[in-house]
């Protein structure tokens, strides 16, 4: 194995960082899949690893992705609530795999709200 | 491209919590990951110690930082399914507040957390102690490519006395100068060696960073090295630490292949390698001097100093032993500078310090606080109380060299030099807190039975001077105490702690000092009436029960191994003296406080003096 310099220390430390942001608390935007009965019936499995699919492809390192149970829409389902930092949240319904990807690069990354999936902004939970 | 997990479950792998089943906790994790196929979903990590021992083995969950305690392999499905999947966390595994009972998971609003800043446990449970990559992440290394490609061995030594970092190997030397002093001893050998003895029964600081951080210690050492120009390390550990051990090697090995260790370390010119050297695990190996005898291969015993070991240490070379938690306070003073680090603290005890807190507490584990907090905050908000709501008693600190701290002394800031105004010391960190059920004197006892083993016998005054202090001591709790034992052993305290040559003998008396002096009247109701008040000697105890407060609930009579205990339900019960062994149990069981002690003869008839003359004649 060659010796490290200090670019190589910098370079790893750049690399390592994504793990860390999860363990550290450092959030750019969070987004809750809701995957309950009904929604993994509805196919939120498959939003799911659509939108991890895409964080990967991005290299993106500071969005937080969770799991919740139903949202109390189970008509509605797939759904998520996407919150990014300093907006109010938002939660899309009748998700897919194309939907959440466009959510993604719009709302997530680009910072506007897909107004045609989205059911409403704000949310009751008190996070 | 290998896929970011979602979520990570750091799970405790210090050796509490191994030997908790941790491993077993994993394994069942991986199982069930697998079956869902959420294995490069979901990352587990295994980390050092999470320092909150008494509730393991312990899982957080990021990023949501749920707290999951009291693991266990059957567990694992309900998180992966409730947790991972759908996103409920599973309530009945997260952490309760002992006083509330209600479930509080997000770990930074537990109180244990709280009142705690992590600087020498900066990684704790954060990383995983075998990869060096984590280490790095967390600007591991950053401070040595500093250190040795920016600075001057001067400069390193003055931000070190700026930081006004001490030892915290016990006594609480300012390292900057210890630094300093071997820095200007002209030699072309000179050893920077670190010490893992850890010999203080409870304690289980330093284990906790070289198994949970090894790379932290590696990098104090190659920052000291260069400052005072050492040529070669030692990092001297017990045996009986065998993960240390093994997480030490990993780290030294992953650092020797990137070149952080050995010759020329990141093209700065500067060399040194590390090994690992195995004690016996001798309390007595912990100093200075015998470690150093012990590394040269002979047996370990202190010799006289001067000369210093900065002169004159290891082979007669010029070194510097420091302790673990030193070194892993050192790359933080290098990266954000001497006075980031005593803007914690008080003006001569700066930063923070690590505790093992044991005992009597609510939540026996691992903490770091900043330098002055009080006693009580410690205690009380960190540690959670005193269990099962009984009374405190003492907190001793400073293990067989160190002292109790009575109730009336709790607003103490732990600093250097306010606990030794108690008769105590900081120590290494040993914290043990003690509940009215304890008895000092056997408190002592203990603590002296302790160094009596440990002397290693060069000096009389410590070899036999401690042996007359037990006898006097397991005589005192054997009911054959006698008028004038305390002051022969205050007299024998101060001869011991005058004459011997090093600390080992110069502080193993202190234990029982503080326990004279804050609790004289205890060892003096042991030999005058025959009462060991707090029912733990068992010649010098009766117990009886309080028939005016007694609910005749039955709980001691349940407990007692000798059906000694009678009494009908809801009434007053009794105990039948002649079958009571005095196990105390059932005092220990009382939830009315209504088991009494009383004095050994209590119940015995006095004998009439005439009597007593006939006998002897
Ligand atoms: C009997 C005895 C046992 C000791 N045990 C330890 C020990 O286990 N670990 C330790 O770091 N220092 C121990 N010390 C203190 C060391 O002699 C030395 O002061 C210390 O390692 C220096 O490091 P520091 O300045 O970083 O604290 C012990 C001292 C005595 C007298």
């Amino acid at each position: 194995m060659p010796k490290l310099t200090v670019e190589d220390l910098k370079r790893i430390k750049a690399q390592e960082r994504a793990a860390f942001s999860l363990r550290e608390g450092k959030f750019r935007a969070k987004v809750t899949v809701h995957m309950g009965t009904c929604g993994l019936a509805a196919g939120a499995r498959d939003v799911m690893d659509a939108l991890l699919e895409e964080i990967n492809n991005a290299n993106v390192t500071d969005v937080m992705v969770t799991s919740s149970g139903c949202a109390g829409l189970c008509a509605k389902e797939p759904m998520a609530t996407v919150e990014v930092a300093g907006q109010p949240p938002v939660k899309y319904v009748f998700l897919n795999k194309d939907k959440i990807k466009r959510i993604f690069k719009e709302h997530i990354q680009g910072g506007n709200p897909v107004e045609e999936y989205a059911l409403v902004v704000g949310s009751e939970t008190a996070y | 491209m290998e896929k970011r997990p979602r979520i990570t479950l750091m799970l405790c792998g210090g050796t509490g919590c191994i030997a908790g089943g941790s491993l077993k906790v994993k394994e069942a994790f991986e199982k069930e990951l697998a079956a869902n196929r959420l294995s490069d979903e979901i990352n587990i990590v295994l980390t050092g110690c999470n320092g909150f021992c008494a509730e393991g083995p312990i899982g957080i969950v990021y990023p949501d930082d749920i707290f999951y305690e009291k693991l266990t392999p059957d567990d694992a499905k309900l998180i992966v399914q409730e947790h991972f999947i759908k996103g409920r966390p599973v309530e009945k595994l997260m952490y309760k507040e002992p006083v509330k009972k209600h479930a509080i998971p997000v770990m930074k609003d537990i109180p244990f957390f709280k009142h705690q800043v992590l600087r020498a446990l900066r990684n704790k449970g954060l990383i995983d102690p075998e990869r060096i990559e984590d280490y790095i992440a967390r600007d591991g290394y950053m401070a040595a490519a500093k250190a040795l490609l920016e600075m001057t061995p001067e400069e390193i030594i003055k931000e070190v006395k700026i930081s006004g970092l001490r030892g915290r190997g016990g006594a609480g030397f300012p390292t900057g100068l210890k630094w300093e002093l071997c820095n200007k001893v002209k030699s072309d050998t000179k050893f920077i060696l670190c010490n893992g003895d850890e010999g203080d029964p409870g304690a289980f600081m330093d284990r906790s960073i070289m198994e949970g951080d090894p790379h932290s210690v590696l990098e104090g050492m190659i920052i000291a090295g260069k400052a005072i120009g050492a040529t070669k390390g030692y990092i001297y550990v017990r045996a009986e630490y065998p993960l240390a051990v093994k997480r030490l090697q990993i780290a030294i090995e992953q650092a020797r292949e990137r070149g952080l260790l050995g010759e020329d370390i990141l093209g700065s010119g500067y060399s040194l390698d590390i090994e690992i050297y195995q004690g016996a695990g001798a309390f007595v190996c912990g100093e200075e001097t015998a470690l150093m005898r012990s590394i040269e291969g002979k047996r370990g015993m202190p010799r006289p100093r001067p000369p210093f070991p900065v002169y004159k240490g290891l082979w007669d070379k010029p070194s510097v032993l420091n302790n673990v938690e030193t070194f892993a306070n050192v790359p933080p003073i290098i990266l954000h500078g001497g006075e980031w680090f005593k803007s914690l603290g008080t003006e001569k005890s700066t930063g923070t310090k690590v505790f093992a807190l044991t005992g009597a507490i609510n939540n026996v584990g691992l903490i770091e606080v900043p330098m002055g907090i009080p006693l009580r905050t410690i205690i009380y908000d960190i540690g959670g109380g005193i269990k099962r709501g009984r009374k405190f008693k003492a907190v001793q600190l400073g293990g067989p060299s160190g002292g109790c701290i009575p109730e009336h002394l709790l607003d103490t800031p732990v600093t250097y030099e306010d606990i030794v105004q108690t008769g105590a010391i900081v120590g290494s960190g040993g914290m043990v807190v003690m509940d009215d059920l304890n008895c000092m004197v056997s408190v002592a006892k203990f603590f002296l039975e302790f160094t009596t083993d440990e002397s290693c016998g060069k000096c009389t005054p410590c070899r036999i001077g401690t042996k007359v202090m037990l006898d006097l001591l397991t005589d005192i709790t054997e009911g054959r105490g006698k008028e004038g034992d305390i002051e022969t052993l205050e007299d024998l305290a101060k001869d011991i702690i005058a004459a011997s040559l090093c600390g080992l003998g110069q502080t193993a008396p202190n234990p029982v000092l503080t326990t004279i002096k804050y609790f004289r009247e205890e060892y003096e109701s042991h030999i005058k009436e025959k009462w060991c008040k707090a029912g733990v000697c068992r010649s010098l105890v009766t117990f009886y029960i309080d028939p005016n407060t007694c609910t005749g609930c039955g709980a001691c009579a349940r407990v007692c191994p000798q059906k000694a205990i009678s009494g009908e339900r809801k009434k007053p019960h009794s105990i039948d003296q002649s079958l009571c062994i005095r196990c105390r149990q059932c005092y220990e069981t009382c939830r009315f406080n209504s088991v009494k002690t009383g004095p050994r003869d209590m119940f015995k008839k006095e004998e009439p003096a005439e009597l007593l003359e006939e006998v002897k004649k």
